[in-house]
């Protein structure tokens, strides 16, 4: 890479970049592993995720496809049956819908219809998440979807680290893996854009583990639970009322398959209190699978009903105002920790 | 044309036919006086290939055990000519745990990795998987092909019509197979499909493409022979199209009420035919016949008895196989 710091731990890069230079750490260390998609060659990537890797490693094995989902993420289910490391980009997560029989039916069941006999170690990155006004059918973060049907793991990134990390786990794991990336944690020049997008990573290949959540921010006063962007939006919550004497701890879940119950039950046990914070839709989802989990163990655990803060069931709309007014912003999850507090 | 090669074709056409019937006898002994699907030795839907025995034994006498091979949820014919351990084939039918699949996939997902063969019971999805087996293949500098098997239904797929544009332009050592058995489950093809012949839909695509009319086993071989010469030479595709015979319903249970042509089905069924074929021709007498049907009843016999002689999976490990076990890397 061309970062030019020197010292490899405060090296900062954006998201795109970190997960670019996991890619190409693991394709200079196994000729197996190759990258395709649409635009990922010369364009590197619309969101930026695979930039620099035609230039490093060439047309032979970082592919530009046409616009054929099914048969180029069929194309990747047949070569990591045979033993490569495909990594699929689905451009955009919303665009499922021509290509979920491959990923459902076959890159997640081959393994266990053959009771475990072939495996399928490929990688489905695909970029998700709204904010930008582009409309009902390219800001969706649909996680749970991916997540609610068995054999492909799932993780979602927050930050350049975990992108990182997470991307070299998913590649060297044999199970298929969704890598789900927001479009507003890439630290892309063109898309308004959290700080932290551009953090520390270290230069040196490392694996995050999947099905790990991390703490990151410590409070005693109420959990939430989240991921995704809106890991930066509920940070960016907590810094402001730590100064009103409230502490809330957040949860950044990084995986959703397998989920950390362990580290949400954890803290919620500490905290008695709960908000979940997510970008999907919100009935029949994450939110209320994390509800059922708490519930599952321990309702008494809660002190106060817990909230959710999720888009209310409706596609997402275009203008501004409609669409900010279903996501979940700064104002809404602010409000969400005050009615938990309230109770 | 060979006769070694000839007498072959019939041997494999003939053990196919002897392992469906035996499936059939299976499938339908404990499911009386009352059909149920879901009861018996063998529960599920069962998809039966006889009459097609031409395309499967003509293709893959073509092929080798490290060529690939993708096939739809009527895929027996196929997995045998393709060399399936028949053993573990059966004992997956059965839904035992020494099965392919260890009693997870069943009869329409099958994976034999030794023999680099699967299948996929949603139509047209299981051949885009055979692109990316000919794209290792092809990196890792072998002659190796893959084979996609789908019936004529597929060919209205978009799965299809993608695979075959990025099987040509990235000149994939492919064949496309399409075994017309005029009809999808009870739709017959001239109410689905715009084209007489689905081989001009190479046109499409710039490859080769064919139609073998009449099914026979030995206009299979001669068409497949090309196509996979092409692909092993590093030409890229080819699609062909074989018009064969559903002799049977499109499941088991089938009434086949919707069904106009069964009159004519016995005179077509391709067996006989070639039995005569090759009788005339001096390479099979009443004793070699008798001698061949036998072989194969043993041999399928056999993996029957294996099958039912194998542990039935425990519901307690139900759980397992969904995710591969940790990586060893």
């Amino acid at each position: 890479m061309t970062a030019t710091t020197s010292a490899p731990t405060t090296r900062r890069l954006t998201t795109a970049r970190a997960m670019s230079e996991g890619i190409a750490q693991e394709m200079g260390r196994d000729e197996g592993v190759f990258v395709m998609g649409e635009d990922v060659g010369a364009y590197g990537g619309i969101f930026g995720s695979t930039g620099g890797l035609l230039e490093k490693f060439g047309a032979t094995r970082v592919l530009d496809t046409p616009i054929s989902e099914t048969a180029f993420i069929g194309l990747g289910i047949g070569a990591a049956v045979e033993g490569m490391r495909p990594i699929v980009e689905l451009m955009f997560a919303d665009f499922f819908g021509v290509c979920m029989d491959q990923i459902y039916n076959h890159m997640a069941k081959i393994h266990f219809e053959s009771g475990g006999k072939v495996r399928v170690p490929m990688v489905l990155t695909t970029a998700v998440g709204g904010g930008y006004s582009d409309g009902a059918q390219h800001s969706q973060c649909l996680w749970g979807t991916f997540a609610h049907l068995p054999g492909m793991k799932v993780v979602v990134p927050s930050n350049p680290a975990d992108a990182k990390g997470l991307m070299i786990s998913a590649i060297r794991d044999d199970s298929p893996v969704v890598y789900m990336f927001h479009k507003g944690v890439m630290g892309l020049p063109w898309m308004a854009k959290n700080p932290r997008a551009t953090g520390p990573v270290p230069e040196e290949p490392y694996g995050v583990p999947i099905g790990e959540a991390a703490v990151v921010r410590e409070g005693a006063d109420v959990t939430v639970v989240t991921l995704s962007l809106s890991v930066h939006h509920t940070l960016d919550v907590a810094e402001e009322m730590s100064s009103r004497g409230v502490g809330v701890e957040v949860i950044d879940l990084r995986s959703l398959v397998p989920l950390d119950t362990a580290t949400v039950l954890n803290s919620v046990h500490k905290t008695g209190r709960l908000v979940i914070v997510d970008e999907d839709y919100q009935s029949f989802g994450l939110s209320g699978e994390i509800a059922a989990r708490v519930a599952e163990v321990d309702p008494r655990m809660l002190r106060a009903p817990l909230a959710r803060v999720a888009v209310p069931d409706v596609p997402i709309p275009y203008a501004r105002t409609l669409e900010q007014a279903v996501l979940p912003t700064r104002e809404r999850i602010t409000a969400a920790i005050d009615g938990v507090l309230s109770q | 044309m060979d006769s070694d090669i000839r007498v072959e074709l019939y041997r494999m056409m003939v053990l196919i036919r002897t392992y469906e019937e035996a499936i059939l006898r299976e499938y339908h002994a404990d499911k009386q006086p009352v059909f149920d699907i879901g009861a018996g030795l063998v529960p599920g839907e069962m998809h039966l290939s006889a009459g097609q025995e031409p395309v499967a034994a003509g293709v893959c006498a073509h092929l080798g055990s490290g060529d690939a091979v993708t096939a739809p949820h009527r895929p027996h014919h196929v997995a045998i000519a393709h060399g399936v351990n028949l053993d573990a084939m059966t004992a997956e039918i059965f839904g035992r745990e020494t099965g392919l699949g260890r009693g997870r996939g069943g009869h329409m997902h099958l994976f034999d990795p030794a023999a680099h063969f699967s299948c996929s019971g949603i139509i047209a999805e299981g051949m885009p998987a055979a692109l990316g087996q000919a794209f290792a293949f092809q990196r890792r500098g072998t002659d190796r092909v893959a084979v996609a098997f789908a019936g004529e239904g597929a060919a209205n797929q978009g799965a299809f019509h993608e695979s075959l544009n990025l099987a040509a332009l990235w000149k994939l050592p492919v064949v496309f197979v399409i075994e017309d058995n005029d009809w999808g489950i009870s739709v017959p093809r001239s109410a689905s499909t715009s084209v007489p012949s689905n081989g001009v839909r190479g046109a499409a695509y710039d490859i080769p493409g064919e139609r073998v009319p009449d099914n026979s086993v030995e206009g299979v071989h001669q068409a497949a022979g090309r196509a996979v010469a092409r692909a092993r030479a590093g030409q890229g595709p080819s699609l062909i199209e074989v018009h064969t015979l559903r002799l049977w319903g499109h499941f088991e249970g089938d009434p086949q009420a919707y069904r106009d042509d069964l009159d004519g089905v016995p005179g077509r069924d391709p067996i006989p035919t070639y039995e005569s074929t090759l009788t005339e021709a001096g390479l099979l007498d009443p004793e070699r016949i008798s001698k061949i049907h036998e072989d194969a009843s043993v041999r399928v016999e056999q993996a029957i008895s294996f099958a039912k002689d194998s542990p039935i999976p425990s519901g307690e490990q139900a759980r397992d196989h969904v995710f591969a076990q940790e990586a060893h890397r």
